[in-house]
């Protein structure tokens, strides 16, 4: 492949926009709601792994 | 249950936490070697392979990937077994691991100074070293994953998932940089070209400090932290946080490198965009170790490892924050091609890689040899040794990244340019010498420690197994209402999917429109593939390493525009594999050089001693250029090349081409003698192919702007 045959221009460009912008929000809401769901026992359980060894 | 009796490989990180000690010291001496050089140039000591050009590439590869690496590799060894409850997966690749990657360390150290480099920053060894990188990776991978598999703990640790990421995006990212083809055994050209070859290069380098410098020391802190202050993290949830938006964001922030260059501008703003968010989870990871101390400050004062910590994740919180303020357009532009970026590197160097790497040996040594560390006190003067020599290295280098700028773009009222770029190197000479006093400090210091830690072992006994005792893991039967997370947490190959895509998005979204898109690199008529002598002369260039010290990109400033020539514009380097834009100024920039704006004859006497033509320049002299041949052997083999990538020499012109390497060489040569008499040199020297390469710099764009002249008469 070489980079020398572009395409003149990409139909619906902001196409990647929206795409990342979406992908961005959706991860974030995701990652906050386990974040916050999960129950600070078992958080704490976790964070002392490094604890006992 | 039956608990399991087993041993932690204590081994493995012992090698790795000599290696760490050798490396921090050579990589040391090298870069102070290279910042004397930069006021004194006469430690070059005249010989191709100690010049700064090539012993730059040196240190920062040795500190990197040599002691920086070794140390991510020591505490990963050492806290993965921990944090799993088993021994690594097999003895045999870790010891294959680490012998790849000394032998990877000892080929490179020898092929830098051999001057064999592709040219791209932190990416610059040839290919099959590239390859031997990959298969070592790939070892340390299976490793990893088969300790990971084998647990005996539930939960995976944030801190392995910070060594998966790792794991996964720098194996992309080299891959990725390193697509090049190859010519003989060590020469190879990058794929891409031009404002590609840039983007796909500030997107490796950035996430190299990214995904190499931070990511595993991150896992590192998360581990070592709670380990030395015997509590664990301040908030894990915010450990998740920091987790998932430090490697979503961090990946898409390259482009920050190549503000106001030739890089289309809405790939400018992304990176833009990014860094400044980058601030939330970089600071979120600052204070959750800061915050892990609450209560235990005063174990700071006693206890060296966590004085180290404490600023080592300053220096992290200091560059993290500092790093999103360089992006910003407005600060970009003083800063950029400055010593400020250099201040800025060395507080991440110096301070969070450094120190971090530090404090974790103070903590496995003592431990591993089942004793005390042999002096405190040394520790604590190491500890301030190396503080002080921070400031006395950043300092300097802060003020010299003003002065530079400010300098560089002072006019007269008369609107001139009120110095000349000589003027601007020698008013900063002193800090210079400032700065490598500063590193020599730091250099102390890490000697200090070297004896320190071998007293300790001295005094010690070393367990090569350290028996530990769990339960084995028993396979539960699914619960249906787990959280998505829950299950991802615990799954490690879920977990490297899921980061190969987070940190994939980025990437892609930045670099397909570059590389599809026509408008994005709109293409010059005037600008030609360069001829046989000037491709080989830009081969000697990217050898010598000029690229460290010369920029090649005129940014659209009143300033540069008036000191260099026309800002430089995407279209110009499309034939350039690699681009050699630079990212520093410590000499002027180059990409408007060409056109007999110096004569033949002047950049002859200037390659042999700089200070004939420029009194008072702090660059090295190329004596060996003037009396080696040019290997015209290779010719025929570099134009296939080219022309595989794309370039659009004639068929068959890889046959004829040292036909006119010839006659443009004996051109060059006759020009020379005519203008100095006294001075006779045979065109078959090195000078003259780097001679015809500087002459050719930034003239195709003068030849359109002549025609577009001449149409409008």
């Amino acid at each position: 492949m070489k980079f020398i045959h572009y395409l003149e221009k990409i139909g619906g460009v902001d196409i990647f926009g929206i795409i990342s912008l979406t992908i961005f929000v959706l991860f974030f809401l995701g990652m906050l709601t386990w974040v916050f769901k999960t129950s600070k026992k078992q958080l704490n359980d976790i964070s002392r792994i490094p604890l006992d060894n | 249950m039956q608990v399991e009796k087993f041993y932690y490989d204590n081994k493995i990180v012992k090698a790795f936490g000599y290696a760490t000690i050798l490396f921090a010291l050579v990589g040391m001496i090298a870069g102070l070697w290279a910042a004397i050089q930069i006021y004194y140039p006469e430690i070059s000591l005249n010989l191709a392979p100690t010049t700064f050009g090539r012993l730059r590439p040196l240190h920062t590869n040795a500190i990197i990937f040599a002691f920086v690496g070794n140390a991510s590799f020591a505490g990963i060894y050492y806290s993965l077994q921990r944090l799993c409850k088993a021994r690594m997966y097999s003895d045999k690749l870790s010891w294959f691991h680490f012998w790849g990657w000394q032998a990877i360390i000892a080929a490179a150290a020898i092929t830098l100074l051999l001057g064999k480099t592709t040219g791209k920053e932190y990416a610059e060894l040839e290919w099959p070293i590239d390859i031997a990188i990959t298969l070592v990776w790939v070892v340390f991978g299976i490793n990893m994953f088969g300790t990971i598999i084998k647990r005996r703990e539930k939960h995976l640790y944030v801190a392995i998932w910070f060594y998966i990421a790792t794991w996964v995006t720098v194996a992309m990212l080299h891959i990725v940089n390193s697509i090049e083809i190859p010519v003989s055994a060590f020469k190879s050209y990058s794929w891409y070209a031009g404002v590609q070859d840039a983007l796909v290069q500030w997107w490796y380098g950035h996430n190299a400090v990214a995904f190499f410098l931070t990511t595993p020391v991150l896992g590192l802190m998360y581990y070592f932290l709670p380990k030395a202050a015997n509590r664990p993290v301040y908030s894990y949830r915010l450990s998740i946080i920091h987790f998932w938006a430090l490697i979503f964001i961090y990946i898409w922030a390259g482009p920050h490198h190549l503000l106001y260059t030739a890089l289309p501008d809405w790939a400018q703003s992304l990176g833009v965009v990014f860094s400044i968010m980058l601030i939330a989870p970089s600071w979120g990871g600052m204070l959750n170790g800061l915050f892990t101390l609450r209560g235990a400050w005063d174990k700071v004062r006693e206890d060296p490892v966590l004085k180290f910590m404490v600023v080592a994740i300053t220096c992290y919180g200091m560059a993290t924050f500092e790093g999103p303020m360089l992006s910003l357009k407005n600060v970009n532009a003083i800063s950029h091609f400055t010593d400020w970026t250099i201040a800025h590197v060395h507080i991440g160097g110096l301070g969070w890689n450094g120190f971090l790497a530090f404090a974790i040996l103070y903590y496995m040594v003592p431990k591993m040899w089942d004793t005390t560390l042999y002096s405190k006190k040394l520790a604590t003067n190491h500890f301030w040794l190396g503080t002080i020599g921070i400031i006395v290295y950043a300092v300097p280098m802060y003020w010299a990244g003003f002065e530079q700028s400010l300098s560089w773009k002072a006019f007269t009222p008369e609107g001139q340019l009120k110095f000349t770029f000589l003027q601007t190197v020698i008013h900063i000479k002193p800090l210079y010498i400032l700065r490598s006093i500063g590193g020599f400090l730091y250099l102390v210091g890490a000697c200090v420690m070297t004896y320190n830690i071998y007293r300790t072992i001295r005094q010690g006994k070393f367990i090569a197994n350290e028996e530990a005792e769990a339960a084995p893991l028993v396979k539960e039967a699914s619960k249906k209402k787990e959280y998505w997370h829950r299950v991802i947490e615990r799954k490690p190959v879920t977990m490297l999917v899921g980061s190969l895509i987070v940190v994939a998005i980025g990437g892609l979204i930045e670099m397909i429109p570059t590389f599809l898109v026509k408008s994005n690199i709109p293409t010059i008529a005037s600008v030609q593939p360069y001829t046989p002598l000037e491709l080989q002369g830009r081969d000697i260039y990217i050898r010598e390493g000029c690229y460290t010290c010369h920029s090649q990109m005129v940014r659209p400033f009143r300033d540069e525009v008036k000191r260099y020539g026309e800002y430089s514009k995407a279209g110009e380097f499309v034939y350039d594999h690699p681009f050699q834009w630079g990212s520093k100024r410590t000499g002027p920039d180059l990409a408007r050089e060409g056109g007999g704006k110096k004569s033949n004859a002047w950049h002859l006497v200037h390659l042999y001693d700089p200070r004939e033509m420029s009194p008072g320049s702090i660059m090295p002299r190329y004596i060996w250029l003037l009396k080696n041949d040019l290997d015209t052997s290779s010719t025929g083999a570099k134009i296939r090349a080219m022309q595989t990538l794309g370039v659009p020499y004639p068929e068959g012109y890889d046959k004829v081409a040292n036909k006119d390497l010839v006659r443009q060489a004996e051109s060059i040569a006759a020009s020379v003698t005519k203008e100095r008499k006294e001075i006779n040199i045979e065109p078959s020297r090195e000078a003259v192919a780097l001679i015809a390469y500087l002459q050719r710099l930034g003239t195709d764009i003068q030849a359109e702007s002549k025609k577009s002249i001449a149409e409008k008469k």
